[in-house]
């Protein structure tokens, strides 16, 4: 058996487990859910460090493992990774295990949320490992059902019933739009295989018609694209994040939600190419409302927990800039983003759920100077802040400039706009709201608060900025895996650039050098190999 | 020609409805309740050796048949049937006189569902209708003491004998211009009566009459009043047995009977299914009734089904009975734990749900996971049923893009009933202050039923490939 069913497998048999634990045990069911989650992190490291040496497949897969599961329609149960999911598994496990230490601030029926947590973790860890297309969409829904449920439940604010119910239909509608998609390939391709290397493999040999992929395509992208908040689909992310508790927001904003971008990634962009050629200017304006729009947003809003969700949500907006760019610099730099801000949500998102067990509120206007009472997590979040902004040293910032350096020769206007959206802006609402949170006078009320000050407690936040940390000062542990396996995605998402009567209407106006592959590809190795 | 032998579990079938029926002078009152475990062994011996068997071949000059649809269909109702008796034995207590009478109307209806499966011939589906539906008028309104089920039963009695009229002028309509009943013969000369009017009028007014079984739109009318007013386990073999008898009838006389004609259809099919889905998801919205929720939800999943026939393609109909089997452990489930747990109250409000987590984890968990299933949510059945149905629709994409409409409005549904789907598991955990806390006692009979139901739904969509491999191989025997 693979390690990697180990790892997405783990957490699942410890729910399984759970059920049958009365819930009256409270510290061996928190135990459980513990000690699956942090094996399942180990063996993530583990596999990490193991992935450079390990056997290659045909398909430039390792960890491999396939058992089948319904012949008839070729679905198979098939595990494996290379460069592109390999971080995100990485980081899936981390933040599953740091979520895991964070809920402790769950209270009451604690065993029902053990359990969907767990669920959680294995279900999106399983996704993120999936080589098969129904695999990889039946194991983020069991992953993203629980969503709903632990904000329904365990939810705060006024607006949690709201949030729940905007959240649950917005990701199902998305969900079953990117089915849809993925049904229609299948049958468009007529490989009879659910497969993603065999479908990639048949469909290089025999590519998707224009019609076909113009249809499939844009289901793929907007049914992917709600999935992560592309704007104008992203309304219901602060809120649902605002309302959801600490360890969901985590895993959600950290890990659940890179499916969607991992899914245009892996599958639309090389299955459908043409057609992602004619969308991508589409895609680069639209993250454009990510990037200004939204920070924009963010820059207004009075509740903490608010405006993380919505600096997530703008942070998206980069991702979409790389994997617009269509370039080897912007995919490396999007794959990595998402491997980063993923520590960076369950960072910031697990630091706003302590101070706001301890104070009851995340109006910023109501705190201050918690850096007096709270050292170590005020320390922690602005630290936090400052990879937000993208500060040097912090794996974001790697991500960012990788991404910037990519979309630059493709879309220099759009590049220029969201350059400053990620310097002025995020810096904006990122220090102000750290002025108003952590300095300044401390109001009265706060004096008694208690800062994280055992080990244990400190942890999962110490895990997180070590992760950022590693990965902002040792970026060549992720893109050297990442580049092989983007440069493959790549040559097959910019094959036929010259077929001009495939392009859509669309993408009349670009003009084609910028997608004169060859050109590009030596500049583009030189430089991501040198960064 | 005779052939007995293939009928020798329907034969079987009635016998132990008569059976049962007579034991009701020999057996002292307070044990008849029992006779629903002698009924449910002799099923669960026909079940495994008269169709493992599985001879193939026709009778009654062709108008009976036994191919790989009627087995499957045989196999689907039988274990129905033995689900549905053993939430009558739970539910006997509540039936003032004749619980044997109840038990051997089961046992009837469950042949003609038995003879439906293998109806051949316009005569035979006619009669499998009325033995079908005659026991229901009975079942249904069985209750004598509540007015409710009196009411019911009235409702259902005037509609069903409405589409039984329809039904009879329909094949008096196809007889009378054909010259022929028998569904193989009738296949080979419908193709010259594609433009007769009175013809296709009268294929029209049989579909009528079978979508009053099957509940689709527009002749889902009774499905509410009855599903709320009928004794629950009759509620669920109404929402099992005969739903899916309808939709065996439909099978045959769609794609056995009359290919050429319904090759025409697909317009038709794909608004009548899209519609019956939208229908029954927005109506169920608003329900604080349980039994009339799940009433409307079975509207909305007649319409999913449809989705499998609408597809006109073999792998649409191996979806849809793929889904059926799933269905009937799903359906049956929620109303076992209705049956038990609204015991003592006058109305299935969904509130009386609340603190069933606490009251009966068993039933709080084989509740939830069948809305979980019904919703479509992996790894339950309703999951992988839905997307063979969704996938059996794009597929014919390419050559009518109404299916690309049809696909998008089942979205939308699945989207709607998460809604109200959701309603009824946030009841059972999550509703602040239940009334009542008591424990449930549960009978050994439920708490097996409850497990068979479980595992039926896991095992299904854990490990389609077994189910979907007899679901291709039943949808074989039908010609497109």
């Amino acid at each position: 058996m693979s390690i990697l069913t180990y790892i997405a497998g783990w957490p699942l048999v410890a729910a399984l487990a759970l059920v049958f634990v009365p819930r009256n045990y409270r510290v061996i069911i928190r135990g459980i859910a513990l000690l699956a989650t942090l094996i399942s992190a180990v063996l993530a490291v583990k596999m990490f460090v193991q992935y450079p040496g390990a056997a290659v497949d045909a398909d430039g897969f390792r960890f491999v493992q396939q058992v089948p599961w319904v012949e008839s329609l070729g679905i198979s149960y098939h595990v494996g990774v290379d460069g592109l999911n390999v971080g995100l598994i990485l980081m899936g496990a981390i933040v599953a295990f740091a979520a895991a230490c964070c809920s402790w601030e769950i209270k009451e029926r604690e065993k029902e949320f053990y359990i969907l947590l767990l669920v959680m973790s294995g279900g999106i860890l399983g996704a993120f490992a999936s080589l098969d297309l129904f695999m990889f969409y039946f194991l983020h829904e069991l992953a993203l059902v629980p969503t709903f449920i632990m904000i329904g439940v365990w939810g705060r604010g006024e607006r949690k019933n709201y949030a729940t119910f905007q959240i649950t239909l917005y990701l199902s509608l998305g969900a079953l739009i990117a089915l849809i998609g993925l049904i229609a390939l299948y049958v468009q391709a007529g490989a009879n295989t659910f497969d993603i290397p065999r479908l990639t493999q048949y469909i290089a040999a025999h590519p998707l018609s224009a019609h076909a992929q113009n249809f499939i395509f844009p289901l793929l992208l907007f049914g992917f694209g709600i999935l992560v908040s592309l704007w104008p689909f992203h309304s219901w992310a602060p809120l649902g994040y605002g309302s959801a508790p600490s360890p969901t927001s985590m895993l959600h904003a950290g890990v659940l939600k890179k499916f969607g971008l991992y899914g245009l990634i892996r599958i639309a962009l090389p299955l459908a190419p043409q057609a992602a050629q004619s969308w991508m200017h589409v895609l680069a304006w639209l993250c454009l409302g990510n990037i200004l729009y939204i920070g924009w947003v963010a820059m207004r809003q009075k509740d903490l927990n608010l405006l993380i969700g919505n600096s997530s949500v703008a942070h998206m907006g980069f991702i979409f800039l790389g994997i617009a760019s269509l370039n080897l610099i912007g995919v490396t730099g999007a794959e990595f983003i998402m491997v980063a801000h993923g520590f960076l949500a369950a960072l910031t998102f697990a630091l706003s759920g302590y101070i706001y067990q301890k104070t009851g509120t995340l109006q910023m206007s109501e705190l201050g100077g918690l850096c007096r009472q709270l050292r170590f997590i005020g320390t922690a979040l602005l630290m936090a802040a400052m990879a937000g902004c993208g500060l040097p040293g912090f794996a974001n910032f790697v991500g960012e400039v990788t991404v910037f350096f990519g979309s630059w020769t493709v879309f220099p206007l759009v590049t220029g706009l969201a350059l400053w959206g990620a310097l002025v802006i995020g810096a904006v609402y990122m220090t102000r709201a750290m002025r108003t949170v952590l300095h300044g006078p401390l109001p009265d009320k706060w004096a008694g608060l208690a800062d994280a000050t055992s080990l244990w407690r400190k942890f999962p936040y110490a895990l997180l900025l070590a992760s950022l940390f590693v990965f902002g000062f040792f970026p060549r542990l992720l893109t050297e895996k990442i580049t092989p396996d983007a440069e493959k995605i790549v040559a097959m998402a910019t094959t036929g650039t010259n077929v001009s009567a495939l392009a859509a209407p669309q993408s009349r106006g670009r003009e084609s050098a910028h997608y004169s592959f060859a050109e590009n590809q030596s500049l583009l190795t030189s430089a991501a190999t040198k960064q | 020609m005779m052939n007995a032998s293939l009928m020798s579990l329907e034969i079987w079938v009635i016998v132990l409805g008569v059976v049962l029926m007579l034991a009701d002078f020999f057996i002292a009152p307070e044990r008849r309740r029992f006779l629903a475990y002698l009924a449910i062994a002799t099923l669960g011996t026909l079940l495994i050796t008269n169709l493992s068997a599985a001879a193939t071949g026709t009778a009654f000059s062709g108008a009976f048949v036994e191919d790989t649809l009627a087995i499957f269909f045989k196999r689907f109702f039988l274990i129905a049937a033995m689900l549905v008796l053993f939430m009558s034995v739970e539910f006997s207590d509540r039936i003032a006189g004749g619980i044997s009478e109840y038990y051997s109307l089961i046992v009837f209806a469950l042949s003609g569902m038995l003879f439906a499966a293998s109806a051949n011939d316009f005569a035979m589906l006619f009669v499998s209708v009325e033995l079908i539906t005659i026991t229901f008028y009975v079942l249904t309104s069985f209750q004598r003491s509540r007015l409710v089920s009196l009411e019911a039963g009235v409702k259902y009695l005037i509609l069903g004998a409405l589409s039984s009229a329809f039904l009879v002028f329909g094949i008096a309509l196809v007889w009378g211009t054909t010259g022929k009943l028998n569904f193989t013969e009738l296949a080979a000369v419908a193709a010259q009566f594609e433009t007769n009017k009175i013809f296709l009028l009268g294929v029209l007014f049989v579909l009528v009459g079978i979508g009053f079984k099957i509940a689709a739109v527009p002749f889902q009318i009774w499905v509410p009043d009855v599903y709320q007013g009928a004794p629950t386990p009759t509620t669920a073999f109404l929402a099992v047995g005969s739903k899916a008898a309808g939709f065996v009838l439909l099978l045959r006389v769609l794609f056995t009977a009359l290919p050429s004609v319904t090759a025409h259809w697909a317009d038709l099919l794909i608004i009548i299914s899209g519609i019956t889905i939208l229908y029954g998801n927005l109506c169920a919205l608003p329900q604080r009734n349980l039994k009339r929720l799940l009433g409307y939800s079975s509207i909305s999943h007649a319409g999913y089904l449809l989705l499998g026939v609408a597809a006109l393609s073999l792998t649409g109909q191996a979806a849809l009975l793929y889904y059926l089997a799933g269905y009937l452990f799903t359906v049956v489930a929620a109303f076992l734990v209705i049956c038990v747990v609204m015991r003592h109250l006058d109305s299935e409000d969904i509130s009386g749900l609340a603190g069933l987590h606490q009251r009966s984890p068993l039933l709080a968990g084989t509740m939830t996971l069948a809305m979980v299933s019904l919703a479509g949510i992996p790894p339950m059945a309703g999951f992988f049923g839905k997307f063979l149905l969704l996938k059996a629709v794009i597929q014919q994409g390419a050559r009518n893009h109404g299916y690309y409409c049809l696909a998008f409005t089942a979205l939308v549904g699945v989207v709607i009933s998460l809604y109200y789907y959701f309603g009824v598991i946030r009841a059972i955990y999550w509703s602040k202050h239940p009334p009542d806390l008591s424990p449930i006692p549960l009978s050994g009979s439920v708490k097996f039923a409850a497990c068979v139901c479980i595992a039926g739904m896991f095992w299904i969509g854990l490990f389609p490939s077994v189910v979907l491999n007899l679901a291709t191989e039943a949808a074989r025997a039908l010609t497109l």
